[in-house]
Order: C-alpha cells, then structure tokens, then sequence
C-alpha cells in the first residue's frame, strides 16, 4: 500500500513526487512511456513565463507568478539550465496599444515585478531584428528560458534519489475506490504483465488524458482537449537572432508565435494552435509548420528559416474551464486532481507541486523526511570547465575526451552518465534529453550508432532492444539477411 | 605546444591524398588529425565497388581504395591520431583537439588543411510532416549500420531523394533482403550518377518517381506508412496525387552539406551556393595558409576527383610553407553564370597558378545538347559540346596558364551554358 501514487510522470508528477519526497511518505510514480517527460513537458516553447497573461484570481495567474518565482532556488539546487532572459509582448502599427496596457495592468495585479511597456528607440536597441511594424512592447524582465527536459528529470531524478519509487512503460487502465484507498490496474506496455497498485492517495498528473482518470472516479466530469502546437527548432547559428522572447500581442489574426532564443541557444518559433481529437496525433503536418514563418515575421524579421534542424509537435491539455484544475475531487476522496496543466504549466509546476503537497497533508500525517537530499547535480557541462580541469577529468575518466556527438561535442562520459544516473537513459531520445547527443545540426546521423554501442555496453542491453523511444520504436530489426 | 609545419584535419579521401602529396613535396612535420578510430572516412562503409576507375584504372571498392592511400601515408611515415575530435581552429592556424589519452591539447601549424568532408540533411532540415518515429535514417547512418555492423534497419523501404548514397543503399538493402518499395525525387531529374541508376535501381526493379515527396509520416513508435505526392514546377505537393506505401523505414538522400562549423571558428570565408570555402587556384581559403579540398569544399561525385583535388592542395600547401605567400599577384574572378551555380576555384591568379588548372562546377538544370562557355572578358575562349549535363554530375573546365598569360588586362572570367 502506497501513501501517494502520482499517474504521470511529466513535470508536474515529477515536481509534486519531489515536493512529497521532502516528508516520509511511501510515494510512486506510474508512468506510460519508457522515460519521464514523454508527453507535453517535452514539446513545448520551453518558457518560465513571467505571469501577466492569465486572469487575476485564477490558479493559472497565482501558480505561474509564484513557479516564477521559485525558479531562481531551483535551478541552483537542482542545477536546471536557466536564464532570466526577459520577455517582450510586442505590439505593431495595425494593433491597438491598449491591448498592451490592459496586460500590463493583469500582471501588475498579478503580482509581476518590473512591468513597463517600452517605445520603439529603446525597444530597437534591445532587439534589432524586431519586425518594422513593431510600434512598443510590454517587457517583463522576469521571463525566462529553461530547459524543460533537465528541468522533470532534476525534479524525478530528486524525488527518486529521496526514495520514490518509478514504473515506467506502467500504464494505467482503471482506477477504482476500495474502502479508504484507491486500486489501480495497469499494464506494462512491454511485457504486458498486469499489475495492481494500493494507494491511499492518488495524485492525477496525466496531462492530456487527465479527465479519463479524473471521470473514473468522479461525475464531476472535466473535458480535456488535446490542442496541438507545432514549433520549428533553428540551428544555434539562429541563436542570436534574438535574446529576448519576443510574443506578439493577441489579435483578431489570433494569438500569434513566439520567437525565443533555447537556453541551450537554438532558435526556437512557434506553437501554433489547433484542437485536435486524438490524444496522441504529436504529428506535425504542412499547413502548420508553413504557417509560423509568417506568423513570426510579424514581430520578428528575417528569421532564417532555411536553419530549421527539427520541427516537432506537442499537446497541451486544455480544460473547458480554461483554468487549472487543482484540488481533491469533492467525490472521491483522496483523489487529487492536477489537471488541465496547459501554458503556463511548465512555468507553474513548481508551485502546483506545493499546492497539491499542502492538499496531501491535509490528508495524510506527512512527517519531515530527516535524510532529504535536496540538491541534485545534472550532467556535467564540460564546457564550464578550465583546460586544466578537463584535462584532469579526462585523465581520471579517458571517456570525458571522446566525443560521440560532433554536433553537439557531447562525449561518451556524459552519455555514460546520463545512462547510470537514477532513472537513467535507456534509449536514443532518452541519452538524447539528458545529453544533447543528437540534438544538433546532424539530428543524430553521425552519433545514433556510437550511442546504440554505449547503451549496449552499459546497460546493458541487446542492440536489438534499443529503441528511439520505447515500446516499438526499435532502431534495428535484425541481422542482415536475416529479416 | 607541440608545432607542426602542416596539420591537416580529417583523415579520409581528401586528408591522406593531400598528406602524402605534401611529403612528396617535400614538407615532413605534418599531422593528421581523425576522429574516427580508423583512417580512411566515409569509405570505410562505401563496400560497393566502382572507386578509382580514374585514378588506378581499376574498379575498386571503397574500403579498397582507402587502403591504397592509407598505405601511402604509412609508406612515408606521416603522423598521426586517431580518436581525435579537433574543437576549435584559430586564424593564426592553432588547432584545439581532444581525445582520451592527450586530454585537450594544442598544436601550432605554419598551414592547416580543412578535409572535414560533409554530413547528410536530415529530417529536420527537410522540415517534412509527419510523426517523429524510429525507422527514419539519413542513407549514410543506414549504410553505416548495415555495412559496419551487420544490423538491418528495416525490411520494407521508402527512399526520399536520389542522392548517390541512397541509390546504393536501395539496392544494398534490397540484396541484405529488404523490399525497396520506391525512391521519390523532389526534382524532375536524379541526383545522383546515371550509372548509379541503372546499377541500383533498373538493375533491381526499384521505381524512381521523380518530381515526388513525402508529405507524410505514420507511426507513432516505428514507420508504419509513407505518403508521397507529385510536385509541381514550384516543387509544392499537387492535391490529389498523393500515394500511401506501408513500409517500416524511410531513408533520406536529400543532400550533402559540408561541414564547415571548424573553419567558421577560424573565420574561413564561405560560398553559400556550396557551403564550402571560397578559394583561390591553390585552393586557399581567404585566411593565409589555411587549405580546403575534397567534400568540404564542395561536395563531390566521384573519389577520384577528391584525390586529385586534394593532392593539389597538399601540394599547394607545401609550397607555402616553404615559399610563403606571393601577395602581390594579379586576382581574377571567375564569375558562374547562365546555368552554372558556382565554380570551385573562384579566384585565380594567373601569375602564379600551375600549367593547367582544373576547375569544377556544377549545373542548376539538366541541359540536353548545350556547351560549356569559357570567356575572357567578352571574348568567348573555348566551348565544348556536351550531349547532356546534370546537377547530379559534376563538370569541368581546364584554364590553360599560357593562353591566360595573352591577357596581362583580364579583368574576369565567365563560364556559362550555352546553345551548342
């Protein structure tokens, strides 16, 4: 019997099992795909929104200023890449400029530090490739860009490494109420074993299929649309084309694109917005990805899209109240939702973690955890070394001087890392998330087979059990002439 | 810092032929810098024969080949490292590398040799629509799999592009017992070789559907199905046209891109036409004694053509190190036009180039009986038929030192694409 069990292990299961992780409680994780962040958390605009956008007195509004603010410990704690690089709204000739003032008036009473809105002289000088049309833009320097893989897996490596226990390729099929706890069945996606967890409290963190768990259990039914967003990735040689995140200002041509610089220093512009009806259609299509360069352009000019290296889709899951939905379900006791976790999901999740924690302890008697370890080291980033510092790593460990990704010079030392940290890499996209090997330009032609050698070697594993991706994804199927 | 006369980074085709060609000429402190655990590049995987019909007169494989010029480079003693990922080349030719045993380390060279060679567009740059499976490999990281480590990617096959690579990966797959179902052009004619063609595709009854692409990918975990559609002449999908092949793999030969990012860092001038170097008929690039060849430079057809290329530069390089830098010396362009996307070299100097200079280029269409152009100024010099030429194919004309030596004035050369 478990205290807690979170479905999901996204970044807000992954935030909530690490909040829980500083008390004694015996916690899980169930989780469908073969990594943590598989689903929404790792196709988005990558954003720590500053928290002006939502409406005042909504849970979107309260969570995203205090995840904001909670940013700063927890990418020093957790060592989580990320950048205050500041936000600019902007606003151009054809658009009304009161639009603008009303946001700056949102956030002020949102409780946005350092709100001003900024004329075209001084706005030009901060980004000079700002379209020509660009009349002024609200700048809220608390923005930030943050790396939303690094940032789930610190929160589940954390939370793991305080003793909550993952299932991954665990999927969920029915949750029932027996007597004070809760009974979920699930199935195991590759050797397809039954197996059924106790729980006295659930926490539902599923993203996009959040209302399926949630109607399980309550007739408060929730309505989750999966509404689909298409981002191209540019080359870091785009990197610099601007330093700021530059949205456009709500209008009747919608709600515009967002051109921002990674924190890993790619170009990224995007999402588009479309309601889809498969939960799982991450595909991409033609209309969507030509549609963003000239939505950008309007805020932004020249963007080079020739320097497109990937485009990708993700799914944000949008509730019909178009807010969050937090809280014990009135009619099942013990059943925590954290639902319809759209934009500004990413940026809230370290408070809806303290929120649905304090739910938690109005439920459970939650002790302090005395052993909690509440830093964690990520990757090493050799690039933040001395020579001398390399060059003794390198003659310690002789794998920190290989690289394996000439894109990206990710070495064969931090691939084995990412592989024999807690809940390591065991696929091409899972070494690809911690390391960056096969992030780059290339998009993993030249590293793909080294890493395929790695992860056999140190796993290890049949090179025939290697996936992309999880169950079905296998990258080779067989000896030559033997398929 | 350890110093050398010459270092030459990348140890395939272009590297070994430009080493032993400047220890012939006479330079011996040069090091090859390899970041593969063997010498040899790309060829390692090409195990189809037809290299060297050019330079041995024998159809090798590559392996094969590779081997010929490895010896000459053991043959004559030449360093060098393997495993070895040069990091940073700086304009006053200091070369940052690492590998396991030397940790980072920097060495001083009086020249540098660029022979990176190229990588293959990926997905990503081709932006096509679709899931993001596994099942989706550029033709060469296929090639590597099969021909390296005996592993199939695949049993039934799509093929985008008809970029050599993946014409010898159709029929490679389809002899390891894979089905190649199509191969679909973008363009109305194939980038790749007519004899790569006939041997790979017609040879085996593999479809070639030129003006074709994917406009879709299916499969959520692994390709399941591959929609391809006819393009029209603005290369955009025409409704209606589109046709689904079930397959479990889709293999891109879209392209070759030299890989440039190292002389970027050491501010190397480059053609975006080529995405290689701009260079002069030594084959230097803008930055004194820093040299290019093979498929950084521009992407080639044939090894053979990388070998002699490279051979120049090595002996080019020899030169400046022992004589250093006419700088003095008349410049002339060469101006591509009319047909002719661009010219390897772009800038001569008549003073100073060899007897004949070869230089290389390619065409943006196919031309069906036209002439290759040579002008001085507006003074047409030569023009020689040729029954058909094509992008995939690359051209030549040779300049003769001499006939250049009858125009102390000449202010540029044109090479263009003319009616017959």
């Amino acid at each position: 019997m478990y205290d807690v069990a979170i479905i999901g292990a996204g970044v807000v299961g992954s935030a909530i099992a690490r909040e829980l992780s500083k008390y004694q409680v015996n916690a899980c994780v169930i989780e469908r795909e073969e990594d943590v962040c598989n689903g929404t958390s790792k196709a988005n605009s990558a954003i720590i929104h500053g928290g002006f956008d939502a409406t005042p007195g909504t849970l979107k509004a309260k969570l995203n200023v205090r995840g904001n603010f909670l940013m700063d410990e927890l990418a020093r704690d957790l060592d989580i890449p990320f950048k205050r690089n500041g936000s600019l709204v902007v606003c151009t000739k054809d658009q009304d400029r009161s639009g603008l003032e009303k946001l700056l008036e949102k956030g002020t009473s949102n409780g946005v530090p350092g709100l001003r809105i900024i004329e075209r002289e001084e706005l030009i000088a901060m980004e000079p490739n700002l379209s020509d049309d660009v009349t002024c833009a609200l700048f809220a320097p608390t923005g930030g860009i943050v790396c939303p893989f690094h940032m789930t897996m610190a929160f589940a490596e954390n939370a793991c490494t305080n003793g909550v226990k993952f299932f991954l390729n665990t999927q969920v099929d029915t949750i029932e109420k027996n007597g004070d706890s809760y009974r979920i069945s699930t199935l195991h996606t590759d050797t397809k074993n039954k197996e059924t967890f106790e729980a006295k409290v659930v926490i539902n963190a599923a993203g996009v299929y959040a209302d399926v768990f949630n109607n399980m259990v309550s007739e408060n039914k929730l309505h989750i649309t999966a509404r689909k967003g298409e981002y191209c990735l540019l080359d870091k040689d785009a990197g610099t084309h601007v330093s700021h995140t530059i949205f456009q200002l709500p209008s009747k041509m919608g709600k515009g694109v967002l051109v921002t610089p990674t924190v890993h220093g790619n170009l990224l512009v995007g999402p588009t917005a479309v309601d889809v009806d498969d939960k799982e259609a991450v595909n991409t299509t033609a209309s969507g990805l030509d549609s963003l360069a000239a939505t950008a352009a309007r805020s932004v000019k020249n963007v080079p899209m020739r320097q497109v290296i990937t485009s990708f889709a993700g799914l944000r899951a949008h509730e019909d109240s178009d807010d969050f939905v937090i809280g014990e379900v009135k009619d099942a006791k013990g059943f925590i939702n954290a639902a319809g976790i759209e934009s500004p999901g990413l940026s809230s999740a370290p408070a809806i973690a303290e929120m649905v924690t304090d739910i938690v302890k109005g439920l459970l008697p939650l002790e302090k955890n005395p052993d909690f370890v509440g830093t964690r080291k990520g990757i090493l980033r050799l690039d933040t070394l001395s020579l001398e510092e390399r060059n003794k790593l390198i003659k310690e460990h002789p794998e920190y001087g290989n690289i394996i990704c000439r894109c990206e010079m990710i070495t064969e030392g931090e691939i084995m890392d990412a592989i024999h940290r807690p809940l390591g890499a065991r696929s091409l996209d899972g070494v690809k998330r911690r390391t960056r090997a096969g992030m780059g330009r290339c998009q993993a032609g030249f590293c793909s087979p080294r890493t395929m050698e790695i992860l056999e070697r140190e796993v290890p594993m049949s090179i025939f059990d290697i996936t992309k991706n999880g169950v079905g994804s296998n990258i080779v199927v067989g000896y030559n002439k033997e398929v | 810092m350890n110093t050398y006369d010459l270092v030459i980074v990348g140890g395939g085709p272009a590297g070994l032929a430009a080493a032993a060609s400047a220890k012939d000429h006479g330079i011996d402190s040069i090091l090859i810098i390899e970041r593969d655990k063997e010498l040899g590049g790309i060829l390692n995987q090409c195990i189809h024969n037809g290299f060297g019909l050019h330079t041995f007169k024998e159809e090798l494989t590559g392996p094969e080949y590779a081997s010929r010029f490895i010896d000459m480079v053991l043959d004559r003693g030449i360093e060098y490292k393997l495993n070895t990922m040069v990091m940073d080349i700086s304009a006053d030719k200091k070369v940052t590398a690492m590998n396991r045993e030397d940790g980072m380390f920097e060495v001083q060279a009086k020249a540098v040799i660029l022979a990176m060679g190229c990588r293959e567009r990926s997905r990503g740059a081709l932006n096509i629509p679709g899931y993001r499976p596994a099942g989706i490999y550029s033709a060469g990281t296929a090639q590597r799999l099969v021909n390296m480590e005996g592993y199939m990617p695949g049993k039934e096959v799509v093929i985008l592009g008809s970029g050599d690579i993946g014409l010898i990966m159709a029929r490679r797959m389809t002899l390891e017992g894979a089905k190649v179902k199509v191969v679909a052009e973008l363009m109305p004619y194939s980038g790749g070789l007519k004899r790569n063609i006939v041997q790979c595709l017609n040879d085996f009854d593999i479809p070639l559907k030129l003006s074709h692409t994917v406009v879709d990918i299916e499969g959520k975990n692994r390709v399941e199905a591959v929609t391809i559609a006819e393009v029209g002449s603005d290369r955009k999908p025409i409704p209606g046209t589109e046709e689904r092949y079930t397959c479990d793999t889709l293999l891109l030969s879209c392209g070759l891109i030299p890989e440039n990012e190292l002389s970027k860092s050491a501010g190397v001038a480059l053609n975006p036409v080529t995405s290689g170097p701009v260079v002069n008929d030594s084959l230097e690039t803008n930055i004194d004694g820093i040299f290019a060849c093979g498929n950084v430079l521009h992407v080639h057809d044939l090894v053979d053509y990388v070998s002699q290329e490279a051979s120049a530069a090595g002996k080019n390089a020899a030169n400046y190190i022992k004589n250093g830098k006419e700088k003095d010396a008349k410049i002339v362009e060469i101006l591509p036009v009319d047909g002719v996307r661009y010219t390897v070299p772009k800038y001569i100097r008549p003073t100073e180039m060899d007897d004949t200079l070869t230089v290389r280029f390619r065409v943006g269409a196919v031309y069906k009986n036209c002439a290759i152009a040579t002008y001085f100024d507006d003074q047409l010099i030569s023009k020689r038929k040729r029954p058909v030429m094509a992008p995939g194919e690359m051209e030549q004309v040779i300049l003769d030192k001499k006939k250049l030596g009858e125009y102390p004035d000449l202010s540029k050369i044109t090479i263009k694409i003319e009616e017959a």
